[in-house]
């Protein structure tokens, strides 16, 4: 009888054992992806699906270290005008292409010159890359860039079969051939994107999954309904809204990063006409407007206090934020005080535009009556996105509340916005010392050279605001509390290395 | 019969004509640049310059639209800009869907709304005729998105009894498909139910007091006969015609149905694409719908002429 009895138990284990196992991961997006190609791919979803699918380059640590994927290590030149890097070796594509030098080559020029791709600027300083031997790779630059190891650590850096790519051309999207953990099997839009296990992978034994199938689920509340129904098991952006409810479950564990971006209220100083006005013109109103905010508050009434008040491009978690310019606390004496020293002691008004969305609508909401106890009438103009994009672009705007997704390096956070004739410095903001010591930290690989700069830039950024920064939103991941070794990263996405799940 | 058909037919090309020139001419006076929509962080302008290039964006709106509609009667309705997917795929892929969808969350107001329709009337001023009106003015009253997030949390996340949101295709699973469609389709059908009530009863009311029904009964006939058979059918017509034109009612909610559910189908496909400003994948969408609806039109014709004679040779 009792053999018996263990026989079964040993049966069930087995059992317990092989579904665990022969498992499916289902993961809730918050929207679906766009275009699966990495040289075309623009959205954060599309990068939360590639980190399963396409390896690259390097990777970072949850602390912004960079680290080896696919090149095992890597050496800059003296002048700074070269990257050499040793690839892993005996790695396939999932069309078994074998990875090698060539292929990081057909990648980087598939790059800059499919003329359909989105990463161009990216690697817009590499000039020339040489084969050096089958696993040696060196990348050229006219000058240095030490912004391009992070672009390595994204989409830039992510392989596709070469094989693959030369057949499909523009369509590589349709059916995208990579080297990471899992594989494309099949997508259908709006419903779901399934990948499978890619058994030569060369991490394989890290890897608890057959498959992994990505749902985009774009309501929140209905998102955590059908992770507290057991028919996905996590999800990624939880409203901090919804915190409580799934703090509450016993069932369910959450995990939660600052994120690398940030939310702001960009100024139009000097884009058109609109930029001339007494909001451009004068940066002691808008020096006005940051002291008139109190940062908690916004973060406790909106947010739940679930985000990171802030006052940067960095989150003050990052090993790049300005100590020497703390989150100020709020001081409306001082912001009266600054507004009668520009000439409008009885007030002054401001349009700000807000994308049409609940949580921009509620954070202007929150400002605007702050901001009225110092004096400043806040008038929201609600415009849906694409027209809030469009007309910021064209200088149509006195004020926007926008933000950026954050990358990796801080040049991504601050260099486009802050100098002269900047791809996305849609304030036209302009100042030659700041260009310049932007134009410095892109030069240096070295990290307190590059803070010296970005710190000097600070000072003056601090006084001139063209962008008066907000919050900084905090990543929140639920998960069903049978998944273990999740681990929480800066950039949002979901690496499943090592990641399990038992039941 | 077929000529009357044939003549309806007709008709419609140019209706579908005029309908793609307002959308097209509509989605053009949209502020926001589809480029800079599709470009997302990426803002290097030689890219943006090719993307216009690559999708005629240049050329000027007239131009534009013969393009499409050159393309569009090849059988080619573009490339949306987002995904690279054809239009034509697209559609063939979530139309199913939306059949699907429409197609129980009718049943579903037949299956309410007629009954409770017939019994109103025919118990007019009674309590089940106060309960049935105040059940329907509720179906119209309580919004889809806040009654399919309730039953979610209800019948989903609470019994446990139906998938939260999804959608199984018929042909892999039909039980699963149906099952997982039950609260989206119910959903729907509430409130198309409730209108359907309310026409059904008021037809109903009007039919009882005619002549014939007076004379149906004075005949000594059964009162479930004289209701159903002698004033249900005379009270048919106008609710045909409600049913075919709450089709355009049913795609419109489908847009937040589909949203809060999850199911992809064609209204969730339209709310993205004009928040990317796809406008292939718009256009596409609108041309699919307004045939659709046109087609819902003759049939409810047709199904006119078989309900009442009288209209045969008309």
């Amino acid at each position: 009888m009792n053999v018996l009895k263990t026989g079964l138990l040993a049966g069930l284990l087995g059992a317990t054992a092989l579904s665990a196992q022969a498992a499916d991961l289902r993961i809730a997006l918050q929207s679906d992806a766009d275009v699966l190609d990495p040289d075309q791919s623009r959205t954060f979803v599309g990068r939360i699906v590639y980190a399963s699918m396409c390896d690259k380059l390097v990777d970072i640590t949850p602390e912004l270290e960079l680290i080896p994927q696919l090149a095992t290590g890597w050496e800059w030149s003296e002048d700074g005008k070269a990257l050499t890097m040793t690839l892993r070796e005996g790695v396939v594509f999932h069309d078994g292409t074998p990875f090698n030098a060539q292929a990081v080559a057909d990648n980087i020029d598939r790059s800059q010159n499919l003329e359909e791709s989105r990463r161009k600027s990216e690697l817009k300083s590499v000039t020339g890359v040489d084969v050096v031997d089958d696993y040696t790779v060196r990348f050229n630059m006219a000058a240095p860039d030490a912004t391009l190891l992070a672009q390595f650590a994204d989409r830039s850096g992510m392989m596709v079969s070469p094989t693959a790519a030369k057949a499909a051309g523009a369509d590589f999207g349709l059916n995208p051939v990579c080297s990471g953990p899992f594989k494309f099997k099949e997508r259908v839009a709006q419903d779901r994107i399934a990948l499978e296990r890619f058994p030569d992978y060369w991490n394989a034994d890290e890897i608890h999954f057959d498959s992994v199938t990505f749902l985009p689920i774009p309501d929140t509340t209905v998102r955590l309904a059908n992770l507290q129904s057991g028919d996905i098991d996590m999800l990624e952006r939880l409203a901090a809204t919804d915190l409580a409810q799934a703090e509450g479950d016993g069932g369910i564990n959450v995990e939660r990063a600052v994120s690398l971006g940030y939310q702001g209220i960009t100024i139009n100083v000097n884009n058109g006409e609109k930029g001339d006005n007494p909001w451009g013109n004068d940066k002691r109103l808008r020096q006005a407007l940051s002291y008139a905010l109190d940062r908690d508050a916004i973060n406790q009434v909106v947010f739940e206090g679930a985000f990171a008040p802030g006052n940067q491009p960095f989150p003050p978690t990052s090993p790049w934020y300005d100590a020497d310019h703390p989150v100020p606390a709020r001081d409306v004496e001082k912001a009266k005080a600054l507004l009668a020293e520009a000439g409008f002691p009885d007030g002054i008004d401001l349009e700000v535009q807000v994308p049409n969305t609940t949580v921009p609508l509620q954070l202007m909401q929150v400002v605007q009556a702050m901001a009225a106890e110092a004096g400043i009438r806040i008038e929201i103009t609600s415009k849906e996105f694409a027209t809030l994009l469009a007309d910021q672009s064209a200088g149509d705007y006195q004020a926007s509340q926008i933000g950026w997704s954050g990358r990796v390096d801080p040049d991504g956070n601050i260099h486009q916005f802050m100098t002269t004739g900047g791809g996305i410095n849609d304030s036209h903001y302009s100042d030659p010392k700041v260009d310049e010591m932007l134009n410095n930290a892109r030069a240096s690989t070295d990290f307190d050279v590059r803070k010296a700069d970005y710190d000097a830039a600070r000072d003056i950024l601090a006084q001139d605001m063209p962008i008066v920064y907000l919050y900084h939103q905090t990543w929140i991941w639920a998960l069903d509390d049978g998944l273990s070794g999740f681990t929480p990263y800066p950039d949002g996405m979901i690496r499943l290395e090592g990641v399990k799940l038992e039941k | 019969m077929l000529s009357f058909i044939l003549r309806r037919i007709l008709i419609a090309i140019p209706t579908i004509l005029l309908i793609s020139i307002f959308v097209f001419s509509l989605q053009k006076l949209l502020p926001g640049d589809p480029v800079l929509a599709m470009a997302g962080e990426e803002r290097d302008p030689e890219v943006l310059e090719f993307l216009r290039e690559k999708y005629r964006l240049n050329d000027p709106i007239p131009v534009q639209y013969l393009t499409w509609v050159g393309n569009a009667l090849q059988g080619d309705l573009g490339i949306s800009l987002r995904t690279n997917q054809p239009v034509t795929e697209l559609i063939a892929e979530k139309l199913p869907v939306t059949i699907q969808l429409a197609i129980m969350a009718i049943l579903f107001a037949l299956v309410i709304g007629i009954p409770a329709g017939i019994l109103s009337a025919v118990k007019k001023g009674t309590i089940t005729d106060y309960i049935a009106n105040i059940v329907a003015l509720s179906g119209l009253s309580i919004p889809n998105f806040w009654l399919g997030i309730m039953l979610i949390l209800l019948v989903s996340v609470k019994l446990n009894l139906l998938p939260a949101s999804g959608y199984v295709p018929l042909s892999e699973d039909p039980v699963k498909s149906i099952t997982a469609m039950l609260m989206p389709a119910f959903v729907l059908g509430t409130a198309l139910a409730a209108t359907l009530m309310r026409h059904t009863r008021s037809a109903m009311l009007g039919v009882l007091k005619s002549d014939y029904v007076r004379t149906a009964r004075a005949k000594g006939l059964y009162e479930r006969r004289v209701v159903l058979k002698h004033a249900f059918r005379n009270a048919l017509t106008p609710i045909v015609t409600l049913t075919a034109l709450l089709f355009g009612e049913l795609i419109a909610g489908a847009v937040l149905t589909e949203q809060i559910f999850t199911i992809p189908g064609f209204g969730k496909m339209v709310v993205d694409a004009v928040f990317n400003r796809d406008y292939a994948v718009v256009q596409g969408i609108v041309l699919v719908t307004a045939v659709g609806f046109i087609v819902m039109n003759l049939l409810a014709d047709v199904a006119y002429v078989l309900l009442n004679p009288r209209l045969r040779n008309a």
